[in-house]
């Protein structure tokens, strides 16, 4: 069998406040794989995924792409790791979207030519090339979050992390990515409450609950053994 | 807001908008020169600072009431360094104070209202202005629209509970809209070492300056430079 793209081995975080945010993840991702992670709000999901991409450090190991993730190695992890953010707003910060777009390329050490043609097939890979040259805070939130993901596959990523990436989206919109993220070549892991967005792309869940994955298996296995269907338990006694 | 209305405004098509930002900004610099160092008995010289600012304005085809009564946002604080002219026994000194001020900030407004913020902080960039300086202007422009949405935000949380614009409710809501603000901050700074920031933001190339962008320079300068000048030989 191949080697897995992320390999994390008895992760544990603890933040300032001493809050337990994370008590001994194991988590593998293998090629061509998406995964879900599933769990209730402050069990650890984005912590986890922000381990990934070396923004926390904890204790315990955590490889990417047979790197290990420490502070020599960031540079080549940030790349390799493609990580979207839950707010589009905290992502898109530079005056214009081709500029925004370029800005992980450019911090690659592209030239600007090179760095403004991965950007442009980066926007035109989510739909979103007529963008290009707006402001980012006069997009919708559907096209906010085509442009950050633009952001990050323009960084050639190999591995795709998604925090919460439905939220703020209507249904269109979420349609819409599902269809996107369903054409990207790169392994996923998914940060989710939407369990129909999960059950759509991803081929394996798993389920964090105070900081440790109590479970992994197919999807729809994970969500009915948690009742994590939406509006489940919501009706009314009678 | 005003930045919303400087926004749409610097997107228009005018001979003005095509200049390139660094020769506005070195326009701008040597007409805030010109207009600083002219003295309170050099009227005939701030009517003709004013004649060149109304021509740039004819150029720029901004709306020139809309720009003028945005530039009087100035007043209020000329204005009270103005009265204490007028209380020292100074009253011309209080003339030329609102007088400079007020063209200073519509010089400033028509060559922001013509030029991207992208562009004009490009060119303070290439113009050597402190890289941390663009940096936090940028961040303040940018952000200002998802720190006002927030307030409104919490301003209709705040009255649809009955909220009647209480003194202690509006400094509760501030500090709660500082705290977002901080919170923000450093998830803006996540998101931006994700995508490899190590301290520096690369930007997409300079843009080439035109024969046009010389010419526009040479007369700007140049009335500029005339104006001081002949102020200083007839006064």
């Amino acid at each position: 069998m191949s080697e897995p793209l992320i390999d994390v081995r008895g992760l544990r975080f603890r933040y300032d406040d001493g809050t337990q945010a994370l008590d001994g993840v194991d988590f593998r991702l293998w090629p061509g794989e998406t995964v879900a992670l599933l769990g209730a709000n402050g069990s650890g999901k984005t912590t986890f995924v922000l381990h990934l991409n070396g923004l926390l450090a904890g204790e315990g190991e955590v490889w990417v792409c047979g790197v290990p993730v420490e502070k020599k190695t960031l540079a080549d992890v940030r790349r390799r790791v493609g990580l979207l953010f839950q707010d589009p707003d905290e992502q898109l910060f530079m005056p214009t979207v081709i500029e925004d777009v370029a800005f992980g390329p450019l911090n690659l050490g592209l030239n600007t030519e090179q760095a403004e043609k991965r950007a442009r097939e980066a926007l035109s890979q989510v739909g979103a090339s007529a963008a290009a040259g707006r402001a980012p805070y006069h997009l919708s939130a559907g096209e906010k979050r085509r442009v950050a993901l633009a952001g990050v596959l323009a960084m050639e990523p190999e591995i795709l992390v998604l925090d919460e990436p439905t939220t703020y989206l209507d249904p269109p919109g979420q349609r819409d990515l599902v269809r996107c993220l369903h054409g990207l070549p790169q392994a996923k892991i998914l940060v989710t409450h939407d369990t129909l967005f999960a059950a759509a792309l991803a081929t394996r869940a798993v389920f964090f609950e105070r900081g440790r994955i109590v479970a992994e298996g197919a999807v729809r296995e994970i969500v009915e053994k948690f009742s994590w269907t939406p509006g489940a338990g919501t009706k009314p006694a009678g | 807001m005003h930045h919303v209305t400087l926004d749409r405004w610097s997107r228009g098509e005018s001979v003005l908008h095509r200049r390139d930002a660094r020769v506005k900004v070195l326009a701008l610099a040597a007409y805030l020169v010109a207009v600083a160092t002219l003295d309170a008995g050099q009227q005939l010289a701030l009517v003709a600072c004013g004649a060149l600012l109304a021509a740039g304005l004819l150029a720029s085809r901004l709306p020139a009431g809309a720009l003028l009564a945005r530039a009087a946002i100035v007043l209020p604080f000329s204005g009270v360094f103005a009265i204490f002219s007028v209380l020292g026994g100074q009253p011309g000194r209080a003339v030329e104070l609102v007088e400079k001020s007020y063209l200073s900030a519509c010089a400033v407004l028509l060559v922001a209202g013509t030029t991207p913020l992208a562009r004009l902080m490009g060119a303070l960039e290439s113009l050597h202005v402190p890289r941390f300086v663009v940096l936090v202007v940028q961040f303040i422009y940018r952000y200002l629209f998802v720190v006002s949405e927030q307030a409104q935000h919490m301003r209709l949380a705040a009255l649809s509970r009955g909220e009647k614009g209480s003194f202690r409710a509006a400094a509760g809501a501030l500090a709660v809209l500082f705290a977002r603000s901080e919170a923000r901050a450093e998830a803006v700074y996540r998101a931006m070492a994700a995508r490899g920031f190590s301290g520096r933001i690369p930007q997409l190339g300079t843009p080439q300056l035109h024969p046009a962008d010389a010419a526009f320079l040479i007369a700007a300068v140049g009335a500029a430079a005339i104006i001081r000048i002949a102020a200083g030989v007839f006064s």
